[in-house]
């Protein structure tokens, strides 16, 4: 059994060694799968916060997702076509850096989890569950109407974007930028987690009448974790769009958000991280039933059964004591 | 627009409405007596079209196919809440969540793998096909008539089994107070498995019905799954008569976006512009009533506070 540090440190390097595996292995492939887990997990921990401490089940968290791909991704769009949205005030004419994508990302898939959020932490429980699907839903059919970027069929970027001089082409080395993102998000969140307001949000989550009685606004608070969570998962929509070099409605759908959830319980609601071993068994069992079998869907169902009814504290509750 | 035009599309609403309220029943039924969000309802949907399909083209009889949508997915809705569903009552919303959305994947790709990748097909037999002219000069479906009917046949017999026989009063008690009915020694496992067997039932029955007018394939269900959860939402989870309402402002309001959203933009923009943001925005109506319906009653039209 292990701390929750060591547990930490220990997920966070293998993922790192398993893609010098691939390198030194010169199977290129392995990067790419260790980049995905750690996109997906950027995006499950971000989950993590509003829903395993807070309390908030959302099941709309792909709209953060595709919103924060799809700003990023009609962004370098322009950037390569050469025309400028007019924005009335200036022509915005896209933008090919990551750093600037990823900014606009974060600043969109913020605002709109403010305005989702502010609407949707009125109600609790299943109607909670069901506000945020619907949201997804809204601009998941948005998304597949509006036809200049794409509608059904998908925006398609073709190259990575810059990032100073590195060459973000190369599989090692996105996987570094992507690897990086993922350390300074972690040490955010356990910031936010073990702050203040991370201790009030919990409580929130336990008794919403005590911290009242304190003197706090469980609105407030809530609505915080919430647009901080959003605002991450844009960012993990960005990188994501970035390592496909394409961006579908496939993203807003209530699938994708499905998935992150399924990430979240799968490694553990309890702890901040659980989410990131959530994304590697995740992926790793995909790709492993993939190569044996046809029907590995099939098979993917019925682990997630077993899971959710044998391991209630999801896979990361085997290795770490309380 | 003509008049008859519109009397039509405001049938197919209500019909579309009806296939809702057959999904939502059961969804509601299982959610406001077992507190169970089931994701998996829509599985349901899928294997009722299945089984119809499969006997239809073994016998050719339209009405054992239908018998077959209702006792197949009743059947194998009493198996997995034996085996799986029963465990998950005791637990919080998520774990639901997570084990009815694996139980999806689970049994998309089992009917993938016994039916094959592509679509099959269900016939409506030979005297439902055709036309039929109402009073008004309205020509209309009579496949869509008798949907519309049998819809009305199952709410009237829900009604009565609801209030008038000693399952419902079981069921009524089951919803307020769970403890309750217990402690008055009726058998609550008992009445679990046969409200998830019902509301298997009634899925694959709409499953069917629909099978028939559009192909029968793998993933069918969850459009309407996620439609059936905005219809329950609005009209407040546990409510069948919520599920009714819901159920027919959401078909009509869906169908009618969908007729007049593309003509209104046709106004201002080029037609193919305006079909695609106009069935788009058709697509986000049902949604955005459920979030207006949630804004001013957060446990919707006839849930309980």
């Amino acid at each position: 059994m292990l701390t929750e540090k060591k547990f930490n440190l220990i997920i966070v390097l293998g993922i790192f060694t398993f893609s010098l595996i691939g390198y030194v292995m010169s199977e290129p492939y392995f990067i790419t799968l260790a980049t995905k887990i750690v996109i997906l997990g950027i995006a499950g921990c971000a989950l993590n916060l509003i829903l395993g401490f807070g309390g908030m089940v959302s099941f709309g968290h792909a709209m953060f997702f595709g919103v924060g791909g799809y700003v990023a991704a009609i962004s370098a769009f322009h950037s390569m076509n050469g025309e400028s949205i007019d924005l009335i005030f200036f022509d915005f004419n896209g933008s090919s850096q990551m750093l600037f994508n990823w900014f606009l990302a974060v600043i969109f898939s913020m605002f709109f989890a403010l305005l989702v959020g502010s609407i949707s932490i009125r109600t609790s429980g299943v109607y909670f569950i069901m506000i945020t699907l619907a949201f997804a839903q809204m601009t998941y059919y948005f998304s597949v109407g509006w036809t200049k970027y794409g509608g059904e069929d998908g925006l398609s970027t073709y190259v990575r974007n810059d990032l100073f001089s590195i060459n973000t082409m190369l599989p090692l080395n996105f996987f570094i930028i992507c690897f990086s993102c993922l350390c300074i998000v972690g040490f955010i969140l356990n910031w936010v987690i073990n702050s203040n307001f991370g201790n009030f949000l919990k409580g929130c989550k336990e008794n919403e009448e005590k911290m009242i009685s304190l003197g706090l606004n469980p609105y407030t608070l809530k609505l915080t974790a919430f647009v901080i969570s959003g605002a991450i998962t844009g960012l993990a929509g960005a990188l994501y769009v970035d390592l496909n070099r394409f961006v579908s409605p496939t993203s807003l759908s209530w699938q994708t958000s499905g998935e992150l959830i399924v990430l979240v319980i799968l490694g553990g609601s309890a702890r901040l991280f659980g989410p990131l071993l959530g994304a590697i068994v995740f992926i790793l069992l995909e790709q492993f039933l993939g190569e044996v079998t046809e029907n590995w869907q099939f098979w993917l169902g019925v682990i997630l059964v077993l899971i959710v009814l044998y391991f209630p504290k999801g896979v990361s509750g085997l290795f770490i004591k309380d | 627009m003509s008049l008859q035009l519109f009397i039509e599309q405001l049938l197919n609403g209500i019909q579309f409405g009806f296939m809702l309220f057959l999904m939502s029943a059961g969804l509601t039924l299982i959610f406001g007596v077992m507190g169970l969000i089931n994701l998996a309802h829509g599985s349901f949907f899928m294997i009722g079209a299945f089984s119809a399909s499969f006997v239809a083209g073994l016998t050719g009889n339209f009405i054992l196919a239908i018998l077959a949508s209702l006792i197949f997915p009743a059947l194998i809705g009493i198996m997995v809440e034996f085996a799986i569903i029963r465990k998950l009552y005791e637990r919080d919303h998520l774990d639901q969540v997570l084990a009815t959305f694996a139980l999806i994947l689970l049994f998309s790709e089992a009917t993938r793998y016994i039916f094959g990748a592509f679509p099959l097909f269900l016939d409506i037999p030979n005297i439902l096909q055709g036309n039929i002219l109402l009073p008004g000069e309205i020509v209309y479906s009579k496949y869509r008539l008798i949907i519309i009917i049998i819809g009305l046949f199952i709410a009237v017999g829900l009604y009565f089994l609801i209030n008038r026989t000693l399952l419902g009063i079981q069921i009524k008690a089951g919803q307020n107070d769970r403890q309750m009915i217990r402690v008055l020694g009726i058998n609550i496992s008992r009445l679990y498995t046969i409200v998830f067997a019902m509301g298997a039932a009634l899925a694959g029955l709409a499953g069917a019905l629909i099978g028939a007018i559009q192909s029968v394939e793998v993933g069918m269900g969850e459009p309407v799954l996620i439609l059936a959860f905005v219809v329950i939402v609005i009209g407040g989870i546990g409510s069948i008569k919520g599920a009714l309402i819901g159920a027919l402002l959401i078909g009509v309001l869906d169908t009618m976006a969908r007729l007049f959203l593309p003509i209104f933009f046709e106004l201002i923009m080029e037609t193919s512009q305006a079909l695609s943001l106009g069935s788009s925005l058709a697509s986000m109506s049902a949604y955005l009533l459920m979030t207006l319906v949630l804004i001013f009653r957060p446990t919707g039209l006839f849930g309980k506070k």
